[in-house]
């Protein structure tokens, strides 16, 4: 049986596909980075992957607004096969694979309407807007995945260290059906939380104001996932900020860091419905 | 240049009304407290202009469905009511000519919408922020906040109320004209005329160019040529810019008699570069040879020097200095300095580098500087801003973890700050089959220019960056820097490298093509540009502003003709833009033309050696200083919290946040350490890859108040401190004999007043200068001592302001910035206190050298004791501490430096939440040299009792012990008996924290 196939895409200011490249082979999948060109052009091919990511960065700058431009390309490009970029996102979402997004890759997911994905007709429902600081801040949150998430793609009840790195991060949800709807479905993914998973709307704990100390929001398919946090910022144990003190406390600690383990329980389930596809 | 106007479609992009505006409180926030501006609610809206070149229809449609943002914005088509909303408001725009990247981001994002295609054509939408204010503020009151807090008036124009939108246009016809300039005018006629252009001559230099151009050989050949005489303006400002201070760093090769007044006697240096920092460096470079050390590849030329890390993997980096850009517009300033320093990496060899890590050092005044500001000063707490949201944008949007720095205050940078930006990177020793490091180049390789267009900006940046500040410098020298426009280069650079494209590569950057293609011109002796050929952002350049335009985020690439069709393919996918723009030759000459029109026909070796050399005067007497008689502290818990709260010794944790130190995905050692960050660290270490554990330690040491006392000691006590901040974190020094002899590389960057003496300007001229040649003396007596080469450098001289009879000068000031390897980052030592009951041990020995001193300027004395570096000593200790972390005997290690042991405690302290509990009886040293003496060459460690027997044998006799980690958040010092400090951790914590706020 093939294994897990990850693509990795790159381009336009996008500039954390290195370390999600590393994450997916570091968890036993094969990943390719690939320039957004060479999606666009037919030169690869989404479909050839179970895995599609849209990692962090600057795209185009952030201007007119983080993940804005980009979406706007993808919406309305019209790839060599004749197919719009969209309908091959809206497609490969029909076929059952996975879309990830982060940090700005989460914003385009956001902006093109894919996340959280309530309205029949795919458009723009929430917003990642100005953390309430006014800045850009890198900190290390540590952040829980509600027990009520729908998405296979996280362990539910899981407690994770991750860093945030952003300036708009805030979820703004403008209407109280959509707020609703992402409750009772069981949508947020990831809640900014204490060292002990109680979860809090207190800075820094959340470090941008998000409605319901939101972090991560996933699509009713739970196949769409995506989070402002960084884990392929977190392969190794040596990324945390407090390992030094950690090493001391338990000299055997082993190397992975909880980034490793959040992709590695992806890849695992990939490969179980690889696995599910192939038997049936 | 103004405002035009003119009939576009206008969008205006109104905040819904429930929507929480970050930016707008924070205006609100920074009005009333650096103005003293009452402004109310404050609310942002942003507004494109679409030049007619759409339709109307199009550009109604594209508001709706993609600018309002999922209705954050309201997108009002057209006129818009703002008198509706605000009682007063400013409208900011781009001055013409500045680049306005978000519009041609808005651009692109408009052609997408239509499923056009990207041509690459002239800008065509813009953009204007609009600053809505509840509260009715007079004129002068919309002026101050925008002119001071909302933009600066070198980048943007504003508009007060005004109704009527206005767009930029840059209204200047063309002009291509060459004017030729007769030299044959009196001496005095010259001076003011190098002074009119920006030249910066000395009337040598220009009798040296009248002689060139006097040569009757040369006259038949221009004549020949059908050029004029006289050189042309292009000639002029090539010569000027190939000869300023920044290019061919005249007084570091300035021939300086030396007098020794205390010791009345003489010496003569030739050259300080050559003697001694390129001489040491060379000597070290014959001593690894010899001992079969093979990392030193290259030193002193190329953008910067080049390491081998490990196999087929090289290392090279360039820290940089961005001073007078950023005194005139902090943020453009420092953003052009991070890009510009990425650049150089990338630009190294034959290109592509792959960056990997960001630092940076920052000189400011207090930001409570209180004195009046003269014309065209900025307010230190305002350049303080805008030069940390340059490196922030610099670095976060280009994914380069910003992973050190540090931030130095004297009020003497209040004139001028000094920005020193660094890059490293990382790149293959091998591709497709060659070494990387080397140029190579061959006549008949094409020049194509790669990235941005060139317009206006940054003319005369080479030559105006070494002369002293003041507000008549011309608005034309401030750039606009798109982290953007260079990324998509980069990745387009890598890819073609990757294809054998590319042959060579070089950055534009002070100077523009004018410096990258002559000084490339040298490797085939010659080359022919064809300016026409150059895309410009708009029109209205003359040849020569083409040349030398410093428009950022462009490339100077030499191909093989073949494979331009290739290239040009690749760009059109990657969305650069490259040009076709001339060829080397072996011609020995740079030739310029413009519509096959000669422009500058010069003579190469006569660019690059012609410039006469300067002669230089020093003159040394140490300074008159005491130590102060006595300070007599009653209190030392209040002088503690004092000092934890000094702008040079409190936590940097508003800024460091700012900077995506994290980026990449491998960092190991971060500017603050522990889930809260409040453990300062020393070096900051990197792994290589995500599956290896070889790593690299970055680290700067800069202490510029010690060269009040002795210029020397103080670039030698930075050159210990870059040193041993690698050590504590369990780096080891270069050990010649061992097979395993670790790579280290030094950036050496020169900040100093303007050193030339002047009977009426510059009446102490002879004793900075000698303050200089001290500061190499030390540079070469370190070097050789730890065998730590120098790979690149770089100086900045006349860091001076001048207003009137009024002239601000910066302490002279030294950089060295280190890199060296981690065999094992699984083995590295925080700074921080890791578990109660570990002993706390001083390595190293403390002096009475409080001279200098934190502790001191807390009582406004400077002192005489300055520290000293004591190399034999401090080698012997640094060799024991690898030894030391190799064998994990260490749990935690500080190197103590500004504020000495009792501050050094406190971090490491806070790191790790835990107290200390400190006891020493030091002989011979008061109580004030015990807690507050900043000797070099020490570390505060702290070692599990288990360790205890081992640690002690092998830093016998280096070592002093000191006390307990406890577990009680608490910190107490007793000196002699006595408790002197007897403080609860939260207090101290809160004074460190409080210090510096955003």
């Amino acid at each position: 049986m093939r294994g897990v196939r990850a693509l990795v895409l790159t381009g336009f200011g996008i500039n954390c596909e290195e370390e999600m490249a590393a994450a997916y082979r570091l968890a036993g999948a094969e990943a390719d980075i690939v320039h957004l060109k060479d999606v666009f052009s037919g030169k690869a091919c989404l479909f050839d992957y179970d895995i599609l990511n849209f990692p962090g960065g600057f795209s185009f700058g952030d201007d007119l607004g983080a993940g804005r431009v980009l979406a706007n390309r993808l919406k309305y490009k019209q790839c060599a096969t004749g197919e719009s970029f969209f309908e091959q996102l809206q497609r490969y979402i029909a076929e059952g694979k996975i879309i990830i997004g982060i940090c700005n890759g989460f914003q385009a997911l956001v902006t093109l309407g894919l996340l959280p994905g309530l309205a029949p007709e795919i458009q723009q429902e929430v917003a990642l807007v100005s953390n309430d600081s006014g800045k850009f801040e890198d900190r290390w949150c540590h952040c829980v995945v509600p027990k009520y998430c729908t998405s296979p793609l996280l362990p539910k009840g899981a407690l994770f260290d991750f860093p945030v790195r952003h300036g708009e991060g805030k979820l703004w949800v403008p209407h109280e059906e959509t707020r609703e709807l992402i409750i009772r479905k069981g949508l947020i993914a990831l809640q900014y939380c204490t060292q002990e998973g109680g979860i809090t709307e207190e800075y820094p704990h959340n470090p941008n104001g998000a409605w319901m100390s939101c972090a991560a929001l996933t699509d009713p398919t739970g196949q769409v996932l995506g989070m402002m946090p960084h884990p392929e910022a977190y392969l190794s144990f040596y990324n945390h900020p407090q390992w030094p003190q950690r090493l001391r406390e338990e000299p055997t600690a082993k190397d992975e860091g909880e980034g490793l383990s959040l992709f590695k329980h992806i890849v695992e389930h990939v490969r179980a419905t690889l696995h599910t596809a192939v038997i049936t | 240049m103004s405002l035009v106007d003119v009939d576009p479609f206008v969008v205006t992009l109104m905040p819904a009304q429930d929507y929480f505006q970050a930016e707008g409180v924070r205006i609100e926030e920074k009005a009333q407290k650096f103005l003293g501006i009452k402004t109310g609610r404050v609310t942002v809206a942003k507004r494109l202009i679409f030049q007619n070149l759409w339709e109307l229809k199009q550009v109604e449609h594209f508001a709706r469905e993609v600018l309002s943002e999922g209705g954050i914005y309201q997108a009002c088509i057209g006129g818009c009511d703002l008198k509706a909303r605000y009682h007063t408001w400013v409208v900011v725009g781009k001055r013409p000519g500045v680049t306005d990247d978000e519009g041609a981001t808005a651009q692109k994002a408009f052609n997408d919408f239509l499923g056009n295609e990207h041509a690459a054509v002239e800008q065509g939408v813009f953009t204007q922020t609009i600053y809505g204010f509840e509260n009715a503020l007079d004129e002068a009151a919309l002026k101050k906040l925008a002119c001071e807090l909302l933009g600066n008036p070198m980048v943007h124009d504003f508009a007060y109320n005004a109704k009527q939108t206005q767009a930029p246009l840059c209204a200047e016809l063309p002009s291509e004209k060459v004017g030729v300039v007769s030299l044959e005018i009196s001496d005095e006629a010259l001076q003011t005329l190098s002074k009119e252009r920006h030249w910066v001559f000395s009337l040598e230099e220009m009798k040296a160019i009248q002689a060139h151009f006097r040569e009757g050989a040369l006259r038949s050949m221009r004549d020949a040529l059908g050029m004029p005489e006289g050189p042309t303006d292009c000639e002029l400002e090539i010569l000027a810019q190939t000869w300023s201070e920044h290019c061919k760093h005249k007084e570091f090769n300035a021939l300086i008699r030396y007098y020794d007044k205390d010791t009345d006697t003489h010496r003569e240096i030739n050259s300080l570069f050559k003697t001694k920092i390129a001489g040491s460096t060379a000597l070290i470079q014959e001593r690894l040879k010899e001992n079969g050390h093979d990392w030193l590849l290259k030193v002193f030329s190329d953008n910067a020097g080049v390491v081998r890390v490990a196999e087929n993997l090289l290392f090279t980096w360039k820290v940089e200095t961005h001073n007078t850009p950023s005194a005139l517009d902090p943020y453009g300033g420092a953003i052009t300095g991070v890009l510009g320093c990425n650049r150089d990496a990338v630009g190294t060899g034959v290109g592509g580098a792959r960056p990997l890590f960001n630092t940076n050092v920052l000189c400011f005044a207090e930001p409570t500087y209180d004195k009046p500001l003269l014309q065209g000063q900025l307010h230190p707490a305002r350049i303080l801003e805008g030069v940390v949201e340059g490196i922030m944008d610099g670095g976060n949007k280009m994914g380069i973890p910003t992973v050190n720095g540090s931030i130095v205050f004297d009020e003497r940078f209040c004139g001028k700050p000094l920005v020193f930006c660094g890059t490293g990177a990382l790149m293959p020793e091998y591709l497709n089959d060659q070494n990387t490091w080397e140029k190579r180049l061959d006549p008949g390789d094409w020049i194509i220019m790669a990235g941005g267009r060139v317009g206006k900006d940054g003319i005369h940046g080479a030559t105006l960056s070494s002369v002293e500040a003041d507000a008549e410098l011309p608005l034309g020298m401030v750039q606009i820097g798109s982290p953007a426009t260079q990324k998509f280069l980069f990745d387009f650079m890598e890819e073609a490298l990757r294809m054998g494209l590319i042959k060579t590569s070089t950055d534009n950057g002070a100077g523009g093509l004018s410096s990258s293609i002559g000084e490339l011109a040298e490797l085939t002796n010659g080359a022919e540009v064809h300016l026409e050929r150059v895309p410009l952002k708009y029109l209205g350049l003359s040849p020569w502003e083409v040349f030398l335009s410093e428009s950022q985020e462009r490339m100077t690439i030499a191909i093989e003709p073949k494979n331009w069709k290739a290239l040009k393919h690749l760009a059109d996918e990657f969305e650069v833009e490259v040009s076709h723009i001339g060829a080397f030759t072996d011609t020995g000459y740079l030739d310029i033309q413009h519509k096959s029109k000669r422009v500058a026909y010069l003579d190469l070796e006569f660019l690059h050696d012609g410039v006469p050399q300067k002669k230089l005067c020093a003159e040394w007497a140490k300074p008159n200083v005491q130590e102060p008689k006595s300070i007599v502290v009653s209190d030392y818990n209040s002088v503690l919290l004092k000092l934890l709260g000094a702008y040079n010794i409190c936590s940097k944790e508003d800024v460091i946040r700012r900077y995506d130190h994290e980026v990449k995905g491998r960092s190991v050692v971060k500017p603050l350490m522990g889930m809260n960050g409040e453990a300062p660290q020393d070096a900051a270490v990197i792994r290589l890859s995500h599956e290896g554990y070889e790593g690299l330690a970055v680290s700067n040491g800069i202490l510029p108040r010690y060269g009040d006392i002795d210029a020397y000691a103080m670039s030698a006590g930075a050159f210990d401190e870059a040193v041993r901040q690698i050590i504590a974190v369990g780096g080891a020094l270069p050990d010649l004999l061992q097979e395993d002899c670790p790579f280290w590389t030094v950036n050496d960057n020169f900040c100093v007043p303007d050193s030339v003496y002047d009977e009426q300007g510059n009446p102490d001229g002879k004793y900075k200068l000698a303050q200089l040649v001290r500061m190499c003396d030390a540079l070469y007596d370190m070097a050789l001592a730890y065998n730590i080469p120098m790979t690149s450098g770089k100086d900045s001289m006349k860091n001076d302001f001048r207003a009137g009879d009024v002239k601000i000068s910066v302490p002279p000031t030294v950089l060295y910035s280190m890199v060296s390897k981690v065999k094992d980052v699984r083995k590295i030592t925080t700074s921080e206190f890791k578990a109660p009951g570990d002993l706390i041990y001083l390595l190293g020995e403390t002096y009475d050298e409080l001279g200098g001193s934190e502790f001191y300027k807390l009582f406004d004395e400077l002192g005489a004791n300055v520290p000293q570096v004591r190399p034999e000593r401090a080698i012997a200790l640094y060799k024991r501490m690898a030894q030391a972390h190799d064998k994990r005997l260490i749990t935690s290690c500080h190197d103590l430096s500004d504020g000495g042991l009792a501050v050094g405690l406190c971090e490491s302290a806070f790191g790790g939440g835990l107290g200390a509990s400190i006891k020493w009886n030091a002989s011979g040293l008061s109580p004030q040299a015990v807690l507050f003496s900043e000797s070099h060459s020490r570390f505060l460690v702290s070692v599990n009792p288990k360790r205890k027997e081992a640690f002690e044998r092998l830093m016998e006799g280096r070592f002093t012990f000191l006390g307990e980690v406890i577990k009680e958040h608490r910190l107490s010092i007793t000196v002699k008996n006595e408790k002197l400090i007897d403080l609860e951790l939260a207090k101290l914590l809160e004074a460190w924290k409080g210090g510096l706020v955003l």
